[in-house]
């Protein structure tokens, strides 16, 4: 069973009560359909992360034009200044 | 209070430095110090809905130079994963970082302490990463987290190329964390791969801290230490952390395995538990980046770049030529002025005279004047030429601190200089004697002192014949004068 | 001329280029058509009239100088969740409502340098994330062959612009079916590309190892025009494929002599019920009266796709979109902390299916189930690439539906899970990388609904794809049967 209020946690959604009981329900029908994958054999199969392959795809350590400043913070909920403002953070990461 | 045990530390750093190149890591904003808050951000390091990142070749070859520096083995594949956490600098809220499959793994850092002993650490691995922004806390006061009313945020820094070196626990004290981590630093700028500068925040490093009975081999409860600012803080920070674990045991308690931040005014560390937080980083490889794979070319042509590193000077300038450990690591610290001795010292010369000169005259000169030695006019040549006049008693040590100036202000030879005004040293006794008359003949009570038994003023009448001379007679026949005549 | 809007995308480019019509006359129609019936269709969240006559204007001026642009004066309708510079550029999510991009996705930019005109950004799901349209916060998309129902998802709002004459193409992004689903519902062609060949630049990600932009037009040719100027690498997008592009424009064939299709025996079609079992037989025959030769293939993996699709794309959106958080752009619900703000915002921003998704990708990656479910279905994954393999060996493409069902009516699907099975055909491509398109194939129902035929071809297929799909177009000429009902 997934416990919904600690992943909601992770994903930083608030989630009502109902929706705590809706989502559970609803993520507990999908799992058990997402269950029966256990069924396929992917014993010695490798993991595919992407469908084509390609490897070392990089930029030159070259300088591109940026954003100007205004039209960076022009979006923003809510700025002081020059900078982005946020309420108070409680903690260190 | 009297330890019964003798505790022994055991101690693991993780540093974050900073790499140095012209853009980010994902994206071609400048990768400069400061600047105007939010000008160096475009739609990438923004996190901009669509914006993708793309890996800057630059910083990989700088990780996998790092790698090879310390020995460490560079794996044939690679990847970027992503690192899943909300925090209000870090515009995804994920990090883009190396899990499971970091660019190097392994190798170890040789570094060396005060006295000079060399000593070595392995490392676990060093990955590539990006830095966040950076945030301003205010409202508080005291620019602190706690207390702070609201944040204000500048993503300059947000996308930098950052390397993360991590330690075995094989530190045993702070010293050794310090010797460490110079070693690490001298190694990236002499690679040319990072500036780093703890005051501008391009090398941040954590400890992680325990202790055990001297003799035992199970690791104790260790302790995070943040917030160390500069070389000097993480020796005091874990001097003090070792000294609060000692105290705890001691008194019978126990250590609480936490993060704990270093208090630089309280010179004490601070436990920074903070409400529980889910702690799940959700690792998975980062779809919008393809695998790294780092041919054997690339590391041929790597590996030929580098040239003698730091650990190996050392052993070089202390145990061959015999320089004191601190004026090999002052040597050490200035590239520029290591290369200028090693020519100096290729040429022939008595290292330890080569030294003295380099760290000496020239270094004063070179303060003095603002010009670095290695681009003055006393060229190594002229240096070598000067010593040699020095080792062959051409000229004494007096003489050769005038013609260090001479040289300096632009002079050219010393040899030429010393021909041509006469600088060169004599052993003539009938011309010294001339100039041991002369000071007898003006120095009577001195002369009248000595023969009542006052015979340490043979050392002022020396001086006295020396500047009669200018400093070109040789001081032993000098001496071996006076005596005669004074006797 | 008489109704310039019913011009292909081809037909105007080449009487633009010829100086017969302008630009601006195209515009004007289709702008006149846009304000006379979007507001009953909604397919566009945004109206780009002023911009549309400014770049009409320069598309002019640029033929005027000699320029040869392959889509001189062509009405464009851009999913919502690409990014146009001074736009709102929404993805259909209340957290973006507002949100003006400062860039052009390079997609966009690559069509618009052709000669393309803007008109709209068109509805979608949020976020790329369903099957209907009906997840968009910011609107309602009618179906233009019956309003009562869906246009299909989540390029709903493109499918219907192109269906209904409101753009003469239409740009949209398929991560598990979102451009051939829509596409069979609106009568319309709809191609997903092979995942890299079209950049994602610019495009508002869903689920980054899957999302593909591709066409909507009403005609292969118009689709293959379309792709022939957006498909390239892009040195913005590091899993945009560096390798030369075909031109599909002159792989368009006649017949299909020579070609061997697939028919995918775990695709039993009798499930649907008599009526599309009967169109879908009747399509595989026309393929076979065209010259091809049918050959059955099997995708033994295929009752998993919809479980693969269901981890990695939810894994990779849980990560994606943690960018909406208030601090840079969008919507701000404030708290009394940063980590209460989040919280608020994304609750206040996110809709049911996306914050679904949210959760499930979260579950799929936290610690202790990674294993289990995300790397399990990359496994899975990698099973559907070789069962693609396999099959190729004996075929050169695949024929399947589309969808399960024509267009259904609103609301019609209230179990999550069941909107998730009708990708279920379209999935097994996406897993796998592959091109893939939906062309119309005759109709079911009362009304008449359309229907679409999906044709997959191996990885970087693209001109053997769009050739077959020409020549099935011009035998049987489904699209024009029925006219619009709007």
């Amino acid at each position: 069973m997934i416990d919904i209020k600690y992943v909601a946690k992770l994903a930083r959604l608030a989630l009502s009560d109902e929706e705590i009981e809706l989502y559970g329900k609803q993520l507990g029908d999908l799992l058990a359909h997402v269950n029966e994958l256990a069924k396929l054999d992917t014993q010695d199969v490798p993991a595919t992360a992407q469908v084509v392959e390609s490897r070392n795809v990089e930029r030159p350590d070259e300088i591109t034009p940026c954003l100007d400043r205004e039209t960076a913070l022009s979006q923003a909920p809510q700025r002081e200044g020059a900078f982005f403002r946020v309420p108070r953070i409680i903690a260190e990461p | 209070m009297t330890a019964q045990t003798t505790y022994e530390a055991v101690i693991g750093i993780e540093c974050h430095v900073e790499l140095k190149t012209r853009s980010k890591m994902f994206c071609g904003c400048a990768n400069e110090f400061g600047g105007e808050p939010n000008t160096k951000v475009c739609p990438v390091c923004l996190a901009l809905p669509g914006a993708l990142p793309v890996a800057n070749k630059e910083a990989i070859e700088h990780m996998v130079l790092a790698g090879l520096a310390f020995g460490a083995t560079i794996p044939e594949f690679s990847k970027f994963d992503r690192k899943n956490y909300f925090y209000p600098d870090m515009p995804k809220n994920y990090q883009i970082s190396q899990y499971d499959m970091p660019l190097t793994l392994g190798g170890k850092v040789r570094y060396w302490t005060e006295d000079g002993t060399l000593k070595e650490c392995r490392l676990t691995r060093i990955h590539l990463e990006e830095d966040t922004g950076k945030s301003i806390h205010a409202g508080g006061g005291d620019g602190r987290i706690a207390g702070s009313a609201y944040s204000l945020i500048d993503f300059n820094r947000a996308g930098v190329p950052l390397m993360e070196c991590v330690s075995e626990p094989e530190l045993r004290s702070a010293q050794e964390a310090v010797g460490y981590l110079e070693a690490l630093k001298r190694t990236f700028v002499q690679l040319g791969i990072s500036d780093v500068k703890m005051e501008e925040g391009s090398l941040r490093c954590d400890a992680n801290v325990s202790i055990r009975p001297a003799g035992s081999h199970e690791l104790g409860t260790k302790t995070e230490i943040k917030n160390m600012n500069s070389f000097r803080s993480v020796l005091r920070a874990i001097e003090s952390e070792i000294e609060r674990q000692v105290e705890i045991l001691e008194s019978g308690g126990r250590i609480v395995q936490e993060t704990r931040g270093w208090d630089e005014t309280q010179g004490v560390t601070h436990s920074m538990r903070s409400k529980e937080e889910a702690h799940d980083y959700r690792y998975f490889p980062d779809p919008d980046l393809v695998p790294l794979e780092i041919d054997r070319r690339l590391l041929d042509r790597l590996k030929a770049s580098i040239t003698e590193l730091p650990p190996e000077r050392f052993e070089r300038y202390h145990r061959r030529y015999g320089l004191e450990a601190k004026q090999a690591t002052q040597l050490i610290d200035n590239l520029p002025l290591a290369q200028y001795f090693d020519a100096v010292a290729e040429a022939g010369c008595a290292p330890q005279l080569v030294s003295n000169f380099v760290l000496g005259d020239l270094s004063r000169l070179a303060n003095e004047t603002g010009t670095a030695v290695a681009s003055s006019a006393v060229t190594p040549a002229h240096l070598a030429e000067l010593i040699g006049l020095v080792e062959s008693q051409t000229i004494n040590s007096k003489i050769a601190k005038e013609l260090v100036e001479r040289m300096w202000q632009g002079h050219g030879s010393p040899k030429a200089i010393v021909e041509r005004e006469g600088l060169a040293q004599t052993s003539d006794a009938a011309a010294i004697e001339r100039f041991v008359d002369e000071v007898l003949a003006q120095n009577e009570k001195a002369v009248a002192d000595y023969r009542a038994g006052k015979t340490n003023i043979l050392g002022f009448l020396t001086g006295q014949v020396m500047k009669a001379s200018r400093g070109r007679a040789n001081p032993s026949v000098v001496n071996e004068l006076l005596k005669k005549r004074l006797s | 001329m008489n109704d310039l809007t019913r011009l292909s995308g081809s037909e105007i480019a080449r009487e633009v280029g010829s100086k017969r019509v302008s630009a601006c006359e195209i515009v004007e129609a289709t702008l006149g058509r846009i304000d006379a019936v979007d507001d009953r269709l909604g397919c566009y969240l945004t109206r780009l009239h002023e911009s549309a006559r400014a770049v009409a204007q320069r598309v002019d001026q640029r033929i005027a100088a000699g320029e040869s642009l392959p889509l001189a004066g062509v009405p464009l309708a851009i999913k919502d969740n690409m990014c146009l510079t001074g736009t709102r550029t929404t993805a259909g999510s209340k957290i973006l409502e507002h949100w003006i991009a400062p860039y052009t996705a390079t997609a966009v930019q690559r069509v618009i340098d052709a000669g393309a005109i803007p008109v709209g950004k068109a509805n979608l799901d949020e976020f790329a994330m369903g099957s209907s349209c009906e997840n968009s916060a910011l609107g309602v998309t009618r179906n233009p062959y019956d309003p009562k129902r869906v246009p299909g998802g989540s390029s709903g709002g493109s499918a219907a612009a192109v269906g209904a004459n409101l753009a003469a193409i239409g740009l949209g992004s398929d991560t598990g079916g979102s451009i051939r689903e829509p596409a069979a519902f609106c009568n319309v062609v709809g191609f997903k590309p092979t995942y890299g060949r079209v950049s994602r630049y610019g495009l508002i990600a869903f689920a980054s190892s899957l999302d593909q932009i591709g066409p909507l037009a009403r005609t292969v040719a118009d689709t293959a025009l379309v792709y022939d100027v957006m498909a390239g690498h892009d040195p913005y997008d590091s899993t945009s494929i560096d390798r030369p592009v075909e031109k599909t424009a002159k792989a368009l064939r006649a017949d299909l002599k020579g070609v061997r299709i697939g028919i995918v025996q775990e695709f039993v079609t009798e499930k649907l019920g008599a009526e599309i079992d009967a169109l879908y037989k009747r399509a595989y025959s026309e393929l076979e009266g065209l010259g091809a030769e049918l050959v059955p293939v099997s995708l033994p993996s295929a009752d998993f796709g919809v479980a693969t699709y269901y981890l990695i794309a939810p894994a990779e959106c849980s990560s994606n979109l943690a960018r909406f958080d208030g601090v840079r752009y969008g919507l701000r619900v404030d708290g009394a902390d940063v980590g209460e703000m989040y919280e608020k915002t994304r609750a206040a921003g996110f809709g049911p299916e996306v914050k679904r998704r949210i959760l499930i990708g979260t579950y799929a990656l936290s610690s202790g189930y990674y294993d289990a479910y995300y790397v399990k279905a990359q496994k899975a994954r990698t099973k559907f690439a070789q069962d693609f393999a396999r099959a190729f060996e004996r075929c050169d493409l695949i024929a399947a539906p589309s969808a399960s069902s024509p267009a259904f009516e609103f609301n019609a699907k209230s179990d999550p899970y069941s909107m998730y099975m009708m990708d279920y055909y379209t999935i097994p491509m996406s897993l796998a990388g592959l091109p893939a398109l939906s062309i119309p194939c005759g109709y079911a129902g009362s009304p008449a609904l359309p229907m679409g035929l999906q044709l997959a071809a191996p990885l970087f297929e693209e001109a053997k794809l769009l050739g077959a799909a020409h020549a099935y177009e011009q035998a049987t000429q489904y699209a024009t049967k029925v006219p619009v009902a709007v």
